[in-house]
């Protein structure tokens, strides 16, 4: 027990479950940015629109995260030399590290927005659409005004999905060296094996408590915002 | 699909056609600007990516025979080994779930709950150091090891719930069919839905495949010699990351993306097949590519049938 609580004042836990909430918060934000643009693409009456939108989806969800991970981290920043900190500040490396690992997290999850909010739109009524057409609405408000919001009503449960799929994805991180609850994990056990089963207990137990509450919130969501037709 | 997303819009008159086209080639030269960035980005004599030297490496057969393949194998080994165990053991904590014994029941939910929130690469990292420490794995087959572990873990349980679901979405009449014959309980399931259940799970499983596939690329963080391991081996050797990566993914691409299409042909032979089983089990848990897939079979069956 003792040796527990000396680990546990060594290693900040907490610290790097903080780091996980932040990821998840701003990958999530980005990825909801562009997957919703990404599936207005895919729905547009423009073909090269379309044509792009599917190309995104096909090409993202193919792709490993932890090699666009590490196209950002080590390609992007390191080899090309592109910063998304000032160079100058003392904490330069952490932050270029967090921000590419962002834009990575919102790259590779904002395909799986796109598709969870194409299936919303297919559970809107053609009669929906219909009537903003009936009173003149062009396409973009029609999308943007009638269709888009019943369309994330019915999207909340895939949505949710995302969302914990991207809470666990924040662990990629961790092969670029951000600090959070993985990597922490892996240099824990490295010097306190006879603590493995505590340590591991520990570290998964954070993720059952960040992903459980989240799964049961957006069944109850969605079953809340679930249209009867 | 298209149906529905067309009712979007009005067909286009032809104002509207001369107004698509005048958008269509904004998002063309918008799209090539973007790429002449990228390529002037590639291109600057600082770091210089698209000089013969970082891409001729791909078309030397030495490259191919060291790293390239025996990395493709790696991956390949890791995740045919984990889908097999993963569909094992998927299946038997899916029975488990659906066991009759309360006991059973709640041991196989909690296992299942509990190894479906842990990620991948931690559960490799557990097990790196179990192997270490308690079994004494030897050193060349640890970080193998490690790797199945970590997927199998994580894919047994998501193949738990599409047993559960799979058997849940088979009509009543099966399971009084079996009853009404003399089987008891267990018979039943395993005799006459489980069959049914695992024919209509084929299209999810492969699409698993592709999931597995992916969270191979994690092992990297084992040592396992996976694609991107060796990849980055020889990045580093030819100094030539970029490129690397970008061939890299277009093997991923290609292999999952065969693997979708696959598990579309799949599905769909089993909605024009005779034999009525009607493919996907629902509501499977936190795996974006699973629930967007069945939302869209769910919709291409409610479509079909307005």
């Amino acid at each position: 027990m003792d040796a527990l609580r000396t680990l546990l004042e060594e290693y900040n836990v907490l610290a790097a479950f903080w780091m996980t909430i932040k990821l998840t918060f701003f990958g999530a934000i980005g990825a909801f940015i562009i997957g919703t643009v990404i599936a207005i693409m895919r729905v547009s009456p423009v073909k090269v629109f379309q044509t792009f939108g599917l190309a995104y989806v096909t090409l993202v969800r193919n792709t490993p995260l932890t090699l666009l991970v590490f196209f950002a981290a080590f390609g992007l920043a390191i080899t090309l030399q592109i910063n998304l900190a000032p160079p100058d500040s003392p904490t330069f490396i952490v932050d270029n590290n967090f921000r590419w690992g962002v834009v990575a997290l919102a790259v590779y999850h904002a395909a799986f927005v796109a598709e969870a909010i194409r299936s919303g739109i297919n559970t809107v009524p053609l009669g929906q659409a219909e009537a903003a057409r009936a009173i003149g609405l062009p396409f973009l408000p029609t999308v943007t005004t009638i269709v888009l919001p019943q369309a994330f009503r019915g999207a909340i449960a895939p949505l949710g999905n995302t969302l914990i799929a991207l809470t666990k994805n924040t662990t990629v991180l961790a092969t670029i060296g951000v600090a959070e609850p993985a990597l922490m994990m892996r240099n824990m056990l490295e010097f306190n094996i006879s603590l493995l089963y505590a340590i591991f207990f520990i570290m998964a137990a954070g993720f059952v408590i960040l992903t459980l509450p989240t799964g049961l919130f957006f069944t109850w969501w969605s079953r809340k915002l679930a249209v009867q037709r | 699909m298209s149906a529905e997303t067309d009712v979007l819009f009005d067909a286009p008159g032809p104002k509207a056609l001369v107004r698509h086209r005048i958008i269509a080639v904004l998002g063309v030269l918008l799209l090539l600007t973007l790429l002449f960035f990228v390529i002037k980005g590639l291109a600057n004599p600082a770091n210089d990516q698209l000089t013969a030297d970082k891409w001729s490496p791909f078309i030397q057969w030495s490259t191919w025979q060291n790293y390239l393949i025996p990395g493709l194998i790696g991956t390949l080994t890791a995740a045919a080994i984990s889908v097999v165990l993963a569909i094992i053991a998927g299946i038997l904590l899916g029975l488990g779930r659906l066991s009759d014994l309360t006991a059973v029941r709640a041991v196989c939910g909690v296992f299942v709950e509990f190894f479906r929130a842990i990620p991948v690469l931690m559960m490799m990292f557990f097990a790196y150091f179990f192997g270490i420490f308690v079994l004494k794995i030897p050193g060349d087959v640890l970080p193998l090891f490690a790797a199945v572990v970590g997927l199998t873990f994580y894919n047994s349980c998501v193949i738990a719930e599409l047993v559960r679901s799979g058997v849940h979405s088979l009509p009543r009449g099966q399971r009084e069919a079996g009853y009404a014959i003399g089987l008891t309980s267990n018979q039943t399931l395993t005799a006459v839905l489980l069959p049914q259940a695992i024919t209509s799970m084929l299209p999810s499983i492969v699409s698993q495949l592709v999931v597995i596939l992916k969270d191979s690329a994690l092992a990297y963080a084992v040592t396992y010699l996976e694609l991107l391991r060796q990849g980055t081996n020889l990045a580093v050797y030819r100094g030539n990351l970029i490129p690397t990566l970008i061939v890299l993914a277009v093997i991923y691409i290609i292999i999952n993306w065969a693997l979708t299409r696959l598990a579309r042909a799949l599905e769909g032979r089993m909605r024009h097949g005779k034999r009525g089983i009607r493919p996907g089990p629902t509501d499977v848990g936190p795996d974006p590519a699973l629930a967007v897939q069945e939302e869209d079979e769910k919709q291409a069956a409610a479509s079909s049938d307005r």
